[in-house]
């Protein structure tokens, strides 16, 4: 068994976000594993547990990506490569699932590819099933348990979360799964792992390693232009704070709604 | 003929998604600003009786669709092969989907057959120098980018749900409707849904007018039977903060905020929330913020427009007495 962990270095969730002339700033919150790919790579941890063989984190981004992909090793993956390449920057979701595609195809025997639902920074969840798309593999998107899996029969039977409730699906391997979060606890690093992952040498691929066509990454191969980016409008004032009993409350806030038409 | 400007059609157990419906309305009104032919809708399933006519009162000028077994259910792989066969043969400029699991799945998908642009989660939608320019939330909503494609054709975007207002129905609109074949056969679709587990009479979170949440402040599973009451006497769907769900009091699904779900009703009611930056990422698009905490000083008031500073399990019971009353139940 070979699965892949796709994870993304993103600013920390409780990060105050900012814009300072027109790039995107976090003040001095941590970089930190996007956290919806913290489920991915427990989720592959235990089916390693389980099933035995290796489980390969991938990161797509700068030099500083490394520390995100030596979380991945002290909470227990066995290896780590980092997908870095000045002409990689400026990627889109098409870009970037072109180049992820090509180093899958590198590895040579991946049985399943992991992603967390999404990135929060980009928030647009495309690269997981762009990838499926270019490896010619089934999605698996909003994966919230893995009922079984047989890598000799190369099939999955998976509970997929969506809008109505969950779908209970069956599919052939290799596959592409997007996690939700409650598919698992994630574990943290472990004091050995913490040691293991120091002392990990983590190599980096180039755009040339993985034989990407430069005129598919980065800039040249991104169809989407993102021209400005800015701080939300702030929403006027505080609360209108509204006091009484209980019920002088309860009559006072049913007149405000049913006025404003909310109810 | 198909026109410039499209519309993936979604539905489930032959209901019509909230969000494509949105969608119709939004392409109606892009149609306009773009000067465009008309508005195409996509329309896949089985057995799917007056669906089309419906979409046509809802805005589209043609449907094409493609009612066949194979296509009963939303699978990524068959809808995402003939959205691409038919955009390959009539060349749309524009494909627009409501930004549902389906519909980003979908249109992520499609970007890769079609080389092209996709844009997920917009929220506003103009047309300037032959693009149509899109407003999207960035780091679970903490800032707004705008975003369009390059030359590439089409532009695929799926819309948030409840970002654009739903049409009104006109019965008296007029339209084609126009059989299309699907592109997969069963046998070659590796993906087989076998069951659904649903959450029975509740309303989803996705589509609701209103949303009652608790978080830390009820205290336990038990403490959500107010916000249940609540939630039933408005008809609205129940939510929870990550401090509720983590403590393993109300399902995952229920999760609102930057690790569950986005949110943007007319009316939410956040009881025993504090408001963590995390979980206003998920509902602070909310027309309306009712805040009921015991701690005055909690950062959702500074979101909310009505605020509460008093004992939920004395307030929640008399608003659902109140509004019981008022609404004839």
């Amino acid at each position: 068994m070979h699965v892949v962990v796709c994870v993304k270095q993103t600013p920390d969730s409780a990060a105050k976000m900012g814009v300072e002339d027109g790039k995107v700033t976090w003040g001095d919150a941590a970089l930190i594993v996007n956290p919806w790919d913290e489920y991915s790579i427990e989720e592959a941890i235990r089916l390693k547990e389980k099933h035995g063989g290796k489980v390969t984190a991938i990161s797509m981004g700068p030099e500083s990506a490394k520390e995100a992909l030596k979380t991945c090793i002290a909470m227990g993956c066995d290896e780590a490569i980092l997908l870095s390449d000045p002409a990689l920057k400026g990627s889109d979701a098409l870009a970037t699932s072109y180049a992820l595609a090509k180093a899958i195809e590198k590895m040579g025997d991946v049985d399943m590819v992991f992603f967390g639902k999404q990135a929060i920074d980009g928030d647009t969840g495309l690269v997981p099933v762009a990838v499926a798309r270019r490896l010619g593999w089934t999605p698996l998107t909003y994966t919230i348990k893995l009922v079984e899996l047989d890598f000799a029969a190369k099939t999955v039977k998976a509970e997929r979360l969506l809008e109505q409730g969950k779908q209970v699906v069956t599919a052939k391997l290799p596959a592409v799964v997007g996690t939700v979060k409650d598919i698992n606890e994630p574990r943290y690093p472990s004091f050995m792992g913490i040691r293991k992952a120091a002392k990990a040498a983590i190599p980096i691929w180039s755009a040339a390693d993985i034989g990407a066509d430069p005129a598919k990454i980065g800039g040249p191969g991104s169809a989407m232009r993102w021209p400005k980016v800015y701080p939300l409008p702030a929403r006027e004032g505080s609360a209108e704070m509204i006091d009484g009993t209980p019920e002088e409350i309860a009559v006072k806030l049913a007149d405000k709604l049913i006025a404003d038409k909310v109810i | 003929m198909p026109t410039k400007l499209w519309v993936f059609i979604e539905q489930f157990q032959n209901v019509l998604a909230q969000s494509s419906l949105e969608a119709l309305g939004e392409a109606r009104r892009l149609n306009a600003e773009m000067s465009g032919d008309g508005v195409t809708a996509l329309l896949c399933g089985h057995n799917l009786g007056g669906l089309a006519q419906d979409l046509i009162a809802h805005g589209a000028d043609e449907v094409l669709l493609a009612d066949d077994a194979s296509l009963a259910e939303f699978r990524a792989e068959p809808y995402t092969t003939l959205l691409v066969q038919l955009a390959q043969t009539h060349k749309p400029e524009v494909i627009l989907a409501g930004a549902t699991t389906r519909g980003r799945d979908l249109l992520g998908m499609a970007s890769v057959d079609l080389n092209c642009g996709a844009i997920a989660d917009a929220i506003a939608l103009t047309y300037a120098d032959g693009k149509v320019q899109a407003t999207r939330p960035v780091y679970a909503g903490k800032l707004l980018s705008t975003v369009m494609c390059d030359e590439r054709r089409p532009q695929l975007i799926s819309l948030r749900p409840r970002a654009f207002p739903k049409p009104e129905p006109d019965a008296a609109r007029t339209g084609t409707v126009t059989p299309v074949a699907p592109a997969l056969p069963e046998e070659s679709i590796p993906l087989k849904v076998v069951d659904y587990v649903m959450e029975q009479g509740q309303v989803s979170l996705a589509d609701a007018k209103i949303i009652v949440s608790g978080g830390r402040g009820v205290g336990g599973p038990e403490g959500f039977a107010p916000v249940r009451e609540l939630a039933q006497a408005l008809g609205a769907a129940v939510g929870a903060s990550r401090a509720a769900v983590d403590a393993g009091w109300i399902p995952y699904a229920h999760q609102v905020g930057q690790t569950g779900k986005t949110v943007g009703p007319d009316l939410y009611i956040a009881c025993g929330i504090s408001g963590a930056i995390q979980h206003q990422a998920g509902m602070r698009s909310s027309k309306t913020i009712v805040a009921i905490n015991k701690d005055a000083e909690a950062p959702i008031f500074r979101l909310a427009r009505y605020g509460v500073a008093g004992d939920l399990f004395k307030i929640v019971p008399a608003l659902t007495a109140e509004f019981k009353k008022r609404l004839g139940k």
